[in-house]
Formats: structure tokens, sequence, C-alpha cells
């Protein structure tokens, strides 16, 4: 089914791929500019998941890595939220991945050598599949911060990693989430890639205590928006143009 | 004053990072407990229709050096020409694969099947070709290329034939080098950027 052109990217909402003070993306950054046109068929169409992938316990990151034989140790938190696109519309049956350090900044990753220990419970990744309003949650841990070789001292605001599919390739995003308050934010050298102010705000997730459950966990509300498709009345009427 | 538009602006894109792998393929990092498999090992099951191939390459940065880090998605149509989900496509093909650059020598391995001619939406059709998407530490938005086929007829390509300077076509047609294989490296900077794509 043809569900239209997507909306050209606004090259303006995202970073720039090159930026001084991110010191790895010099040299990883393009110098030309991208080839533009309309979207074709390539990009309209998209891996789509059933819910079928989904084992009981991947949106658990408290207790994936056991598949429920021990907690992961940290601040348990919720993160939960609604996937849209830019019509304002909900992104129903789409595949969330998130990935994010334990509770001390740590990554279980042989290329991550920072000396806050491992969790034994704790893996790091976990996936959901948005319902038919656009929803999703995830029950984790609140990540630690952690420092990277940039600056001499550079650290990493607490954050989680999210790859978001859409129903079509071209809407494929990879951003990362932000929590309220957190003074590292303002601080962080690839948060500071994202040159407008508004929108770096719309990666800081806010307490929500109402999604919060009593002596057990607190909640972040964390949105996200992808490309939509253009709605124009009259796509398939050429004649008179 | 005006009535306010009522769309939403895209959410920000931010760099993977250097643990992508662990969102994305975890078993790459040895981490196996969470899922059966990881998503998109293969784009391709046996039995699909059409000509296997296999195509090898590195993703290159600005100075030169083959990135260990980069993780790659694919998305393509079946040898028909028709995407995953259309009627009539070949259920073998699911199109899609994640593959990373090795984490010692930079090389990545994408094995499928050769995909058909696939139509404009107001006609003429788009050569053969696999879009593909690269993220990593320091790519602040995932970057689009495609990979098309020296031994297909690329000429009447509308992607293609919008790209000014001739010489930079080449930067997305994958070479052949034998029996099935080809080779296509992605080039992120400097000579033979490769041309990448805001569609
Ligand atoms: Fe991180």
């Amino acid at each position: 089914m043809d569900h239209g052109p997507l909306i050209p990217r606004n090259r303006a909402a995202h970073p720039p791929a090159y930026d001084v003070d991110y010191k790895t993306a010099v040299p990883r950054s393009p110098r030309w500019p991208l080839l533009s046109m309309e979207s074709t068929i390539s990009e309209e169409t998209g891996p789509t998941f059933g819910h079928g992938i989904l084992g009981k316990h991947d949106n658990n990151l408290i207790v994936n890595y056991t598949q429920g034989e021990g907690l992961a140790v940290g601040e348990r938190i919720r993160v939960h939220g609604r996937v849209l696109d830019e019509n304002a519309r909900p992104v129903p049956n789409t595949l969330v991945e998130i990935w994010q350090a334990n509770a001390g900044g740590r990554y279980r990753h042989v290329k991550d050598n920072y000396f806050a220990p491992l969790d034994p419970n704790f893996g790091g990744c976990g996936r959901t599949i948005t319902d038919d309003n656009g929803f999703y949650e995830f029950l984790t841990i609140r990540p630690g911060a952690y420092p990277w070789p940039n600056r001499a001292n550079d650290w990493r605001p607490m954050h989680i990693h999210f790859s978001i599919f859409g129903h079509a390739f071209g809407q494929r995003l990879i951003s990362q989430m932000y929590f309220q308050g957190d003074p590292l934010i303002d601080l962080c050298p690839i948060a500071a890639t994202i040159k407008s102010r508004s929108q770096l705000d719309r990666l800081v997730a806010p307490l929500d205590m109402q999604g919060s459950r009593p002596m057990d966990y607190l909640a972040y509300k964390f949105d996200i928006v992808l490309r939509g498709n253009r709605q124009t009345m009259f796509e398939n009427k050429l004649e008179g143009m | 004053m005006t009535q306010e538009l009522t769309t939403l602006m895209e959410t920000p894109s931010q760099t993977g990072g250097p643990y992508v792998h662990i969102g994305c393929i975890p078993s790459f990092t040895g981490i196996t407990s969470i899922y059966p498999v990881d998503l998109g090992v293969s784009p391709i099951e046996d039995g699909a229709a059409g000509e296997i191939v296999t195509i090898t390459g590195e993703v290159i940065d600005g100075t030169g050096w083959a990135l260990r880090d980069a993780m790659l998605e694919s998305w393509q149509a079946d040898a028909a020409g028709l995407y995953p989900g259309q009627p009539g496509a070949d259920p073998k093909v699911n199109g899609f694969c994640r593959f990373a650059a090795d984490k010692e020598t930079g090389k990545f391995t994408l094995r499928t099947v050769k995909p058909g001619r696939t139509p404009m939406r107001y006609g003429g059709t788009q050569a053969p070709h696999i879009s593909v998407w690269i993220v990593a530490r320091g790519i602040n938005i995932g970057l689009s290329t495609r990979i098309y086929f020296e031994d297909e007829d690329n000429d009447s390509d509308p992607l293609l034939a919008r790209i000014e300077q001739r010489q930079r076509v080449s930067t997305l047609i994958a070479r052949k080098t034998g029996d099935g294989q080809y080779t296509f490296n992605i080039v992120l900077q400097g000579d033979g950027e490769t041309v990448f794509l805001d569609l």
C-alpha cells in the first residue's frame, strides 16, 4: 500500500555530521552535501517485526539478562512513552530497542574498561514493540554517568540509547534519552551536537510520578517522533498538473 | 497571528556510540542470554530465488582508517523487485540485514540475493540496489547510501542520474571480483567520498 512519499527530513532538527567538539565526528563526517530527492519505494517500505519475536522479559532489563533468576543493581525505573510521526499519528507495532550502561556507568562490552564493576545480573539491552496506539514501556535501572575519552575530563550524562524502526526504512532513527535535572547534559559534547536547545530538550525525559508505582519504581516519560508521510490530497492524480 | 500547524518535529538523532552492538546485535558482544538470536542475521533464507551474492567491504574514515566499530543495516527487494510485504514477494526474502565491521580487520560481509529492478511512483524503474544505513561512534545521524551492481544496467536509474559529478557515481557501484562476489567500500570523507543520500 502506498502511504505517499516521506516528508523530506528537516536536517535542522538533527545534529550536523561535523562537530569539532565531538572529536570522533571530525574524520567520520561526510564533507560533500547529501544527494536529495523524493523518497522511493526503497525508503517508504521497511522491515516489520511481529510480537512473536519478543520473549517474556525482553522489555525488562532488570531481569532479562538472567531470565528472571536475579535482579540488576540500581534505582528501578520505568521508561515509557509513545512513538508518533510528524503528522502526530501514533506509530503502532514498531520495534523499539534500547541499550545502556549499568548503575555504575559500565557497559557489558570488551572495549569498556572503566573500573566501575560489571553487574552479574545486568546485560544492558532490551526491546519491545509499540501497541496499537504507539505506546511502549521498559522496566530498567537508571544508568550511571561515565567518563569517556574526548577532552581530558568529559563525562556522559545518564542516558539510554534508543533505536526505532517505524514502518519505512527512511524513518530509521537512533537517539538517546537523558534524564531531567542531570547537570552533565549541559557539559556533554555529544548532547551539544544538537544545536537547537528546544530540540535537545526533547531528549530529556521528565520524571513522571503518575506513571510510577509506589514502593517499586519511578517513571520517566519519553515520546519519540519519526518522519511522517506527506499528506496530499491528489497524490495519484497527475492529470492537469 | 495565524493558526498553528499541528505537525511535529522529528526527534533529533544522536550517535549510536561505541556500544551500538549491545543494543542491535548483542551476541556480537557476547550477550547471548537475552534474545535467542540477533535480529537481522540474514536477509534471506535457504531457497530464496535469484542469484546469491556476497558483498564485502570496509567503512573508511577521512584518514583512510577502516572503522572497527561500524554497524550497518541493509534493506532490499527480492529478485523480482518486490519488497517484503508486497503481494507476490518471495517469502524466503525478509530483505533486512544487520552486519558489523570486524573488530580486528574492519571488514564487513553481506550475503544476500541480488534484488530486481523496482518501480518509481510516477513511472520508470530503479536499477537493482540495496539500501544501506551506517551508524557508529562519531556518526551523529545514520548515513544512508545504496549499493548498485556494476554488471547491471544502471544507465536509467533516476537516483544515479542526479549525481552531477559523474565520477562520483562509481562510489555507489559494487565492483565484481568473482562469481557472485562484489566489493563495496564506504568512504565517509575525503578522496572518493561515498555519495550519501537524503531521501
Ligand atoms: Fe552510551
